[in-house]
C-alpha cells in the first residue's frame, strides 16, 4: 500500500494552530506518511510542529461555515486545534489523518521507515543481553542456569529464548511445569538478591481448575528456590475471590496442602479495562478546568488512579521486604504474569537493587521485566486516553509502573541517576515511537518482525552523551541502601509532569529545575578548581624543597 | 537538665501513630515550659520535647493492656500518644497539662519568662528591626495624596488599629472621625498597599454600619478621597471579603456593606471567603483525616474534599490575585473588608501584597508584612490561636491558612521566595508557642498595656539568626520575578503534608532536596574560601588554571550526608500481618528537629551578639536587593 493513497490533501495553507499556553500561529499544514508537519514559515522555524500520526489517538472535527476545525487528541496527553480554511481540504485532511494513524499493520509503522540522523555509536538491540545478565548471576551465585528450552518460542510464546531457571530442574520437568502453568508461562528467576541469597521469581497461574490438579514438577521447581527449612512466599496479584474464580476457567492458585512452604498472600492490582477507564477519568479530570476545588477533588478520587497506585506499589514494598527482611524467597503471579506481575517484579527491583535505579540498570529492567518478559505492549498501549474505541486489551500497565517509579523518585530525589524527564521520555516512547523497541506483544513478535535489522533502538539514540546529558539527576549520590517508599495517601501525589503537563505553563517549575542544576554545576567545578590549585601548591612545594636539597 | 522538674513519670510509652514498632519506652517529664519525653528503650538517647502553650487538647482514653492512654494533640499538628503505666501518674500528668496548657492571665505566658541572657540594648534593638514607617516611606509616603497621621495616637478613633494610621490627604480629622462612627469598630479605611507603577492602593477597613438603608458623608468623602488619591483610575473596588449571603444577614443587626448608589464611582464585589467557624470546623476534619490510620486513597480524598480546606484556601487565594490583578491591570485603586477587617481582609491584603511587590518575599519584607497586616492591624492573635484560656469559638487558624498560601505559591514559584518552607513553620510555630511578644494579645493597644516591648523578646532576630538554614537556595533575588499570577486552577493546590503531617515523619520524603541544596550552598562559601586562599598561596601563577577533571573530594561528598528514615512501612494491612514479627534491627530514628530547637533555645541560652551584624546583613540586602548568588 501507497500512503500517498491515504493522502488526499498532502498540504494545507493558512492554517491556525492553537495550543495551550501559546499564541495561535498562522502557517502550513504538511501530511507525509508517518507525520503531520506544521511549519509557520518563520524563519527561525521556531514554530514548527512535527507530529507522528502513531501519537494521535482520537481527531474530531466541526465546522463553521467553510472554516474547519480538527482537534488532535494525542497519546501523549497533549491537545492540539487546526483551523484549516476550505471544508473539503479539512475533511480531506482529517480523514487522512484518521487513516494514518489506524494503520492496522506493524511492518508500515514509522519505525520500519525511519533513518537515524545520527551517529550509532552502540547498537542497542545488543545492549541488554541475556548472556550478559546472566553472568553478573553466575559470578556470585552457581544454582541457576540458563536455559535454551524456548530457543523457537516452542514451549512459551510470550518468553524470551533464554530464561533462567532453577540449575536442579532440567528442560524436561520444565516442559511439564510449562503445561502446569497459563500460557506456559513456568516459573523463571526475576531477581537474585546478593545480599541474602533470597529470589523473586515469576510466572502465570497454575492450572489447577475445580479438581485441584497439580503438578510435582512445578512444586519441586519452586521448592528449589528455598533454603533448607525455610518458607516462601507466594504473592498473588489477585484477591482470593478472584484466584478462586479462576478456577472455574481452569486456572487457579497454589494450594497450601501442595505447597507446604509457601505462604500465599493475596493483593488486589486491578487490570486491563478497569485500569483503562481509570487512566481516560483521570485525564478528562484533569483536562476540565470548568471544575472547582471539591469537583476537582472527587474527579480525581473517583479515577481511582492513585488507589491503583498505592495497591502496585504496596504489593511491590510487601515482595521487596519479604525478600530483605524476611529472608525469604518470592513467587509472583497473577492471571497471565504480563501485567501486574510484572510491575510488582519491576519495582520491588528499584526498591532492593541499587543498579535499577541507574539509567543503565532501569533500561536494562526495563528490557528484562517487560519487553522480554513479555509485556504485550503493542496490545496496551494500542490507544490511549482519548480514545473511543472500546478495545478490551488496552490498558496502561507501563504508565502505572513508570507513575510508581517517579513516586519512588520523589521520595527518594537523591537515589536515582535518572529524572523524571526520562520516565516521561519512556512513556511517550511506548505509545508512540520511530523506534522498534516498543513494537510486537513479545520477543517471539519481534523476531519474526526482524525488528532488530530493521528499525533501531530506542536504547541506541537514549545512550549517547547528548541525549544522556537530558535525563541525568544532578542530585544523584549512589546510596546502595534498600530505599522504602511510603505508601501513605499523604505521600502519593499525582503525577504532574504527565497529567498537568499540557495544561499549566511550567516555565516556573524549570526555571528551578535550572537553578539547581547550575547551584550544583558550579560546586563541582570549584572543586575541581579548588584541588587543581592545591596540587599546584603541592608541586611548587616540592620543587622548592628539590632545589634547597640541591 | 537545667530546668527544675514539676513532675517525673516513668515507664511511659510513646506510640507511634504510623508504624506497628515497639512502642518506645521512657520517662516522661513536666518543666515550667515543656512537657519533655526521654526514650530509655532506644540506644541513642532520644527525646520529645512538647512546649506546653503548643498543646491543644489533652484527651485520656480508655485503659488498655499496655496502661493508661494519654492523648495530645498539639496547636503545631503534632499528636503524641502516650500510655502511662499507673492511673494515678496518668490522671496527675492530665491536670498539670490542663493547667499548664491554658493559662489565665497574659502574664503567665512563655514570652515573659522566656530568658535567653540577652542585653536590654540588644532587646530594644531586636524590636526596632521591623519600623513599618520605613515601608511607608518604600511605599513613597509620605507623598501628595497619602499621609501618615497620629490622629490614633490616644486610640480615640479607634482601638484595636496601631497610633499611627496611612489615610489619605483629603480626609481631614472630621472625615476620619466621622467615617469611624460609621465603621464597625471604628475601623475606618487605611492604607494597607501603595503600588508606586501607578499609585493604585490597597486599603482595608471594617464593614460599614449601614444597616437597611443608613449613609454616612463622611464615610463616602472618605472613599472618595481614596479613589482621587489614583487619578489614573475613574473608579475604585469595594471589595466584601464574605459571602454574600452573610453581609446581607448582617445589614439586619444594622452592619452590612456599601451601597453602589450611595458612594461615587465604587464597583462593589463580594469575594465568598467563609467565616472563621467555618474555618475551624474545615481544620478540624481536615485533621481528621490526617490521623487516620491507615486510610485507603478514597479514604483521604474524600476526606480532603469533604473538609473544605483546600476550597477555602483557594477561596482566600482566588481573592488576592483579584486584589493585585485590580491594582495592577485594570489600575484600580481597592477597598477591602469583612465583618470587622481583622481576618480575612487580613489574608487577602496579605496576599495581594506579597503577590505585587517582591519585598515582601524576602525574610525582612515578609517580618514586614506580618507586623504590617497581622499584628499591627489588630488581628486577635491571642484569642485565633487559644493563647489564654478563653472561649473555644474565638479560635481559628486564620493565620494558618495565610501561611498555607503563601507555601502554595512556593510551589508554584519556586525561585521567588528568599525564604523556605522552613521559615513558615517556624513563624506558625511560634505564633502559637507565647515565646517571643510579638504575637501576645490582641492588638497594639493591648500589647502596650502588657509592655510587651520591655518584658519580651522579638521573634525575628531569632529567627534571622538562622537565616543559613531558613533560607530558599533556588531564590533568584530581589530584582529576578516582579509580580506573581499564580494558576488558581483546581490542580494548583496540594495538600500539604510537610504542615499538617508534620510530625509523622515516615510520609516524607526520605531524602530532603534542600537539605541537599543547603549543604551545596555552606560548601560553595568554603570552597569559595579555600580557593582564594590557595590563590592567595599561588602569587606567581597567571593565565588559566589547569582545567583537567579532579574527583571530588571527600569535602565536597560528605556535606550532604543528612540520616535518612528508611524502615519498610506494613505494607500488608490490616491485620497486623506474620511477617512483622520481628522488629527491623536497622530502624534509625531521629527526634524531630523542632523539638531539637526548643531543647536548644532552653538549655543553652545563646547570647544575641551578632544580633547587631545580622541586622546590618539585611539592610544592605534589603538596599541593594542584588540576586543572592550568581
Amino acid at each position: 500500500m501507497e500512503f500517498a493513497e491515504l493522502i488526499k490533501t498532502p498540504r494545507a495553507d493558512n492554517v491556525v494552530l492553537h495550543r495551550p499556553f501559546y499564541l495561535a500561529v498562522e502557517g502550513t499544514l504538511c501530511l507525509t506518511g508517518h507525520h503531520l508537519i506544521f511549519s509557520s514559515r518563520r524563519q527561525d522555524n521556531a514554530e514548527e510542529l512535527w507530529l507522528l500520526h502513531s501519537n494521535i489517538d482520537s481527531i474530531e472535527k466541526r465546522f463553521v461555515g467553510s472554516l474547519g476545525t480538527i482537534v488532535i487528541k494525542c497519546k501523549d496527553l497533549r491537545i492540539i486545534q487546526l483551523d484549516i480554511p476550505g471544508m473539503e481540504e479539512c475533511l480531506n485532511i482529517a480523514s487522512s489523518i484518521e487513516a494514518l494513524s489506524t494503520l492496522d499493520s506493524v511492518t508500515l509503522m514509522y519505525p520500519f521507515f525511519y533513518r537515524p540522523m545520527f551517529e550509532i555509536v552502540e547498537d542497542g538491540w545488543r545492549s541488554f543481553l541475556p548472556d550478559q545478565e546472566f553472568e553478573l548471576l553466575s559470578s556470585v551465585t552457581d544454582e541457576w542456569r540458563l536455559s535454551c528450552i524456548n530457543k523457537e518460542f516452542s514451549v512459551c510464546p510470550s518468553y524470551p529464548p533464554v530464561v533462567v531457571v532453577p540449575k536442579s530442574i532440567d528442560d524436561e520437568a520444565l516442559r511439564k511445569v510449562a503445561m502446569f502453568r497459563y500460557g506456559s508461562r513456568f516459573p523463571v528467576l526475576s531477581y537474585y538478591h546478593k545480599k541474602n541469597g533470597m529470589v523473586m521469581m515469576r510466572s502465570s497461574q497454575p492450572l489447577t481448575g475445580t479438581n485441584g490438579r497439580r503438578c510435582k514438577e512445578d512444586e519441586k521447581l519452586i521448592n528449589a528456590t528455598l533454603r533448607p527449612g525455610k518458607r516462601g512466599y507466594i504473592i498473588d496479584t489477585r484477591s482470593l475471590n478472584v484466584a478462586q474464580q479462576a478456577r472455574a476457567k481452569g486456572g487457579g492458585f497454589e494450594q497450601e496442602a501442595h505447597y507446604p512452604q509457601w505462604r500465599r498472600i493475596h493483593k488486589c492490582i486491578e487490570r486491563f479495562n478497569i485500569l483503562q477507564e481509570s487512566l481516560i477519568k483521570l485525564v478528562e479530570a484533569c483536562n476540565d478546568q470548568s471544575h472547582n476545588m471539591d469537583r476537582w477533588l472527587s474527579k480525581l478520587e473517583a479515577s481511582n488512579w492513585l488507589t491503583h497506585i498505592k495497591e502496585i506499589l504496596t504489593a511491590a514494598c510487601l515482595a521487596a521486604q519479604c525478600i530483605d527482611r524476611e529472608g525469604a524467597s518470592v513467587l509472583v503471579h497473577g492471571t497471565e504474569g504480563t501485567d501486574s506481575t510484572l510491575q510488582v517484579t519491576s519495582l520491588a527491583q528499584i526498591i532492593l537493587d541499587p543498579r535499577c535505579r541507574t539509567i543503565r540498570g532501569f533500561e536494562s529492567l526495563v528490557v528484562r521485566e517487560w519487553l522480554q518478559a513479555g509485556h504485550p505492549f503493542q496490545q496496551r498501549c494500542a490507544q490511549s486516553a482519548y480514545s473511543n474505541s472500546k478495545q478490551k486489551w488496552e490498558a496502561p500497565v507501563f504508565l502505572l509502573f513508570l507513575d510508581c517509579v517517579w513516586q519512588i523518585l520523589r521520595q527518594f530525589p537523591c537515589s536515582f541517576e535518572f529524572n523524571e524527564q526520562f520516565l516521561i521520555m519512556l512513556f511517550e516512547h511506548a505509545y508512540a515511537s520511530q523506534f522498534g523497541t516498543f513494537l510486537g506483544n513479545n520477543e517471539n513478535e519481534r523476531s519474526k518482525l526482524k525488528l532488530p535489522q530493521k528499525t533501531m533502538s530506542l536504547w541506541s539514540w537514549v545512550n549517547r552523551s547528548e541525549e544522556l546529558s537530558k535525563f541525568q539527576n544532578p542530585l544523584f549520590e549512589a546510596n546502595s541502601l534498600v530505599i522504602w517508599p511510603s505508601v501513605a495517601p499523604q505521600s502519593l501525589q499525582l503525577w504532574e509532569g504527565v497529567f498537568l503537563r499540557w495544561n499549566r505553563p511550567s516555565k516556573f517549575l524549570d526555571e528551578a529545575h535550572e537553578e539547581m542544576i547550575n547551584i550544583i554545576k558550579y560546586n563541582k567545578e570549584l572543586q575541581a578548581k579548588v584541588n587543581a590549585l592545591r596540587r599546584q601548591l603541592a608541586e611548587m612545594e616540592t620543587d622548592d624543597r628539590m632545589q634547597e636539597n640541591l | 537538665f537545667h530546668t527544675l522538674f514539676m513532675l517525673q513519670v516513668e515507664n511511659v510509652k510513646l506510640l507511634d501513630r504510623y508504624t506497628n514498632r515497639k512502642a518506645a519506652n521512657g520517662t516522661l517529664y513536666l518543666t515550667a515550659t515543656h512537657l519533655i519525653y526521654v526514650d530509655a528503650s532506644a540506644e541513642v538517647r532520644k527525646e520529645t520535647w512538647i512546649l506546653h502553650h503548643h498543646i491543644a487538647t489533652v484527651e485520656k482514653l480508655p485503659l488498655t493492656t499496655a496502661g493508661y492512654p494519654l492523648l495530645i494533640h498539639c496547636k503545631n499538628f503534632h499528636v503524641a500518644h502516650f500510655v502511662i503505666g499507673q492511673e494515678r501518674d496518668c490522671h496527675e500528668v492530665y491536670t498539670s497539662l490542663l493547667k499548664l496548657s491554658q493559662p489565665v492571665k497574659p502574664e503567665e505566658l512563655y514570652a515573659f519568662s522566656y530568658n535567653p541572657k540577652m542585653s536590654k540594648e540588644n532587646r530594644e534593638i531586636g524590636w526596632k528591626l521591623i519600623d513599618l514607617k520605613v515601608d511607608y516611606q518604600r511605599m513613597g509616603i509620605p507623598n501628595n495624596y497619602w499621609e501618615i497621621t497620629d490622629v490614633n495616637k490616644d486610640y480615640e478613633v479607634c482601638n484595636t488599629y496601631p497610633p499611627e494610621i496611612v489615610v489619605p490627604r483629603a480626609a481631614n480629622k472630621a472625615v476620619v472621625v466621622g467615617s469611624s462612627r460609621f465603621r464597625s469598630r471604628g475601623r475606618i479605611p487605611v492604607l494597607s498597599y501603595l503600588y508606586k507603577g501607578n499609585n493604585a492602593a490597597i486599603c482595608r477597613c471594617s464593614q460599614p454600619l449601614s444597616g437597611f438603608s443608613a449613609r454616612c458623608l463622611e464615610d463616602e468623602q472618605m472613599l472618595q478621597a481614596i479613589r482621587e488619591a489614583n487619578p489614573g483610575s475613574p473608579f475604585m473596588y469595594v471589595v466584601d471579603t464574605r459571602p454574600k449571603l452573610n453581609a446581607m444577614a448582617n445589614r439586619a443587626a444594622g452592619k452590612g456593606y456599601e451601597n453602589e448608589d450611595n458612594y461615587d464611582n465604587i464597583r462593589f464585589k463580594f469575594i465568598g471567603i467563609e467565616n472563621i467557624h467555618v474555618m475551624r470546623n474545615s481544620l478540624q476534619k481536615l485533621l481528621e483525616v490526617c490521623e487516620m490510620k491507615s486510610p485507603s486513597m478514597s479514604d483521604f480524598l474524600t476526606g480532603l474534599e469533604n473538609s473544605g480546606w483546600l476550597r477555602h484556601i483557594k477561596a482566600v487565594m482566588d481573592a488576592g490575585v483579584f486584589l493585585a490583578k485590580a491594582v495592577k491591570d485594570e489600575k484600580a485603586s481597592v477597598l477591602v473588608h469583612c465583618s470587622d477587617g481583622w481576618d480575612r481582609t487580613a489574608q487577602v491584603c496579605s496576599l495581594a501584597s506579597l503577590l505585587l511587590d517582591p519585598f515582601y518575599r524576602t525574610f525582612k519584607g515578609f517580618m514586614v508584612l506580618i507586623e504590617k497586616e497581622w499584628i499591627a492591624m489588630g488581628h486577635k492573635f491571642s484569642h485565633r490561636c487559644g493563647h489564654l484560656d478563653g472561649d473555644p469559638k474565638e479560635v481559628s487558624p486564620v493565620f494558618t491558612q495565610f501561611v498555607e498560601c503563601v507555601w502554595q505559591l512556593m510551589q508554584q514559584f519556586p525561585c521567588t521566595f528568599e525564604f523556605n518552607e522552613r521559615f513558615l513553620l517556624e513563624i506558625h510555630d511560634h505564633v502559637y508557642s507565647c515565646q517571643f511578644g510579638n504575637f501576645l494579645g490582641t492588638c497594639h493597644k493591648e500589647r502596650e498595656d502588657l509592655k510587651i516591648c520591655e518584658k519580651t523578646h522579638s521573634l525575628w532576630p531569632f529567627l534571622l539568626q538562622k537565616k543559613q538554614e531558613l533560607r530558599n537556595p533556588l531564590y533568584r533575588g530581589f530584582t529576578a520575578y516582579k509580580e506573581l499570577q499564580p494558576n488558581t486552577l483546581p490542580f494548583s493546590f496540594q495538600f500539604w503534608c510537610g504542615m499538617y503531617n508534620r510530625f509523622d515523619k515516615g510520609m516524607h520524603p526520605k531524602q530532603c532536596v534542600l537539605d541537599h541544596l543547603l549543604s551545596c550552598m555552606s560548601q560553595k562559601m568554603k570552597l569559595e574560601d579555600s580557593a582564594s586562599e590557595l590563590e592567595n598561596k599561588l602569587p606567581f601563577l597567571d593565565g588559566p588554571l589547569p582545567s583537567e577533571a579532579c574527583s571530588l573530594s571527600k569535602v565536597g561528598r560528605a556535606a550532604s550526608k543528612t540520616p535518612m528514615l528508611n524502615t519498610p512501612q506494613d505494607y500488608e494491612g490490616e491485620p497486623p500481618p506474620v511477617l512483622s514479627n520481628g522488629t527491623s534491627a536497622g530502624d534509625i530514628d531521629v527526634t524531630s528537629d523542632v523539638d531539637q530547637k526548643y531543647k536548644e533555645n532552653l538549655s543553652h541560652h545563646r547570647d544575641l551578639h551578632d544580633l547587631n551584624d545580622a541586622i546590618d546583613v539585611l539592610d544592605s540586602e534589603a538596599k541593594d536587593g542584588k540576586p543572592q548568588h550568581h
